[in-house]
């Protein structure tokens, strides 16, 4: 059994779609002691990172006995952030810390030169539009369990204004405006920046990958 | 790079698609479900469900077609017309909507941009303009371009982004229909002044249409209906013509 985790933010019913056309059942846990029984978790949000302070102490360690026991999770989204020291989005409200770094606002970090042939820029009207919306290319950096079977070139979801540092967790990397983690990986916890959900066959296949980890 | 998002439009009335489709190949006629599995298979980017009867006859988009297509394709999946308030809103993303395209209701109560933003995220909040040329400048139509206004598009567009809404489809009045070519204008005088996505609409009758509205139009992704519906070969077809024109697509 999947658990999804609802703080309020949710695109449960989209992840939940996902996992039932996988025929992956899923429940969302009411409290923290529901996780004791779950094979996987699932973080999964959208909006600011602030809404991630609805998840308390009790929850953040129910979380951290799940991964002592050997059992995966996986963050989409906000839910990837959140694995991360914190966000300058919300600074008061620290993350998980299970991976360091801090996730900051997407910036135009790259100078306007190689990307310039006609329509072909991620500038529009020359400048860097944040949010950063639509299909955008994946590239594979580390070999890793949750981007298993991605061919090089595979293009995913986004919708996002901010982003993860691409540190030695880092198994998937994305360029817009400056290069960040669209997948990071360490042991069994794994996060995605993109939403599999919405990714269609791209996006299927890693939540498979991440269901047969919690298998 | 990010790709520029193809977008197809299931027009829906009473759960059926309609509008000029051709039906061939699918085994129940105009089944919206149906049709967006096609779409996913050629390629797709996105899918907007367009209630055509709602704004009119007051109803809400039909939670049942938004259903049926939300458990069969994984891809974002707006829904708009008749979304009149927040009840709506909330009745279509319960049922698989990822975004709302809200038009004349966000003309009506602006606080309503902000307050489905909040709820759930701007990225979920799409405002949707109808224009038309009038007096050298874009003005603002409602009610399903039956009903002008006073309001410049532009203009609008610029609020409703600091409202909170997630992206702008724009659809041009005077091209709707006409397969004549996106309204290029329109778009770039949006597209520039928003900080936002701007979805262009309505002209769309060639594939070098589309590659106008990402050069000239300076479009972030760009919709039509029909120009899809007649083969099974367009996805793709146009994807492969808008990258020998050097402009980025997501290719399956």
């Amino acid at each position: 059994m999947i658990a999804l985790i609802d703080y309020g933010a949710g695109n449960l019913t989209s992840v939940g779609k996902a996992l039932a056309h996988l025929d992956a059942p899923a429940t969302t846990p009411t409290s923290p002691t529901d996780l004791a029984s779950a094979d996987g978790l699932i973080v999964p949000g959208v909006g600011n990172f602030e809404v991630t302070a609805a998840l308390g102490a009790d929850w953040r360690a129910a979380i951290d006995t799940h991964i002592a026991k050997g059992r995966p999770v996986l963050g989409i989204c906000v839910g990837m952030q959140w694995l991360f020291d914190g966000s300058t989005e919300a600074p008061g409200h620290p993350g998980l810390a299970l991976m360091p770094g801090t996730c900051s606002l997407i910036t135009d970090q790259e100078a306007a030169t190689s990307d310039q042939s006609r329509g072909a820029s991620d500038r529009v009207g020359g400048r860097l539009k944040v949010p950063h919306v639509g299909w955008n290319t994946l590239r594979v950096t580390k070999p890793s369990w949750l981007l298993d079977g991605i061919d090089a070139g595979a293009q995913v979801y986004f919708t996002h204004s901010f982003a993860a540092p691409v540190t030695d967790d880092c198994v998937g990397a994305t360029r817009y405006g400056m290069e960040f983690a669209a997948a990071v990986e360490r042991d069994l916890v794994a996060g995605v920046q993109f939403h599999p959900e919405k990714s269609s066959d791209v996006g299927l296949r890693i939540l498979r990958n991440f269901l047969q980890k919690a298998s | 790079m990010l790709s520029k998002r193809i977008i197809a439009c299931l027009d829906v009335r009473d759960g059926s698609v309609v509008k000029g489709v051709n039906f061939e190949g699918l085994r129940h006629a105009g089944d919206p479900a149906e049709l967006a599995t096609r779409y996913n298979r050629e390629g797709i980017d996105e899918v907007v469900i367009l209630d055509i009867t709602a704004t009119i006859e007051k109803r809400k988009a039909l939670a049942d077609t938004i259903q049926a297509v939300a458990r069969e394709i994984f891809l974002p999946l707006c829904v708009g017309g008749g979304i009149r308030g927040e009840e709506h809103a909330e009745a279509a993303i319960e049922a698989g909507a990822d975004k709302v395209g809200i038009n004349t209701a966000a003309l009506a109560q602006p606080e309503l941009i902000t307050s489905l933003a909040k709820r759930y995220g701007s990225q979920a909040v799409i405002v949707a303009i109808d224009a038309k040329r009038e007096a050298g400048r874009f003005k603002i139509y409602v009610r399903s371009g039956q009903q002008g206004t006073e309001r410049d598009a532009v203009e609008w567009a610029q609020e409703a982004a600091d409202r909170g809404a997630g992206e702008i489809l724009l659809t041009s009045i005077d091209q709707d229909g006409t397969k004549t070519g996106f309204d290029c204008e329109l778009t770039s005088a949006v597209s520039s002044a928003v900080p936002i996505p701007v979805i262009a609409s309505g002209g769309a009758g060639t594939f070098d249409h589309f590659v106008d509205v990402f050069t000239t139009g300076q479009a972030d992704a760009a919709l039509a209906a029909s120009i899809f519906h007649y083969s099974e070969r367009a996805v793709a077809d146009l994807k492969t013509h808008l990258r020998t024109h050097d402009i980025p697509v997501r290719i399956t």
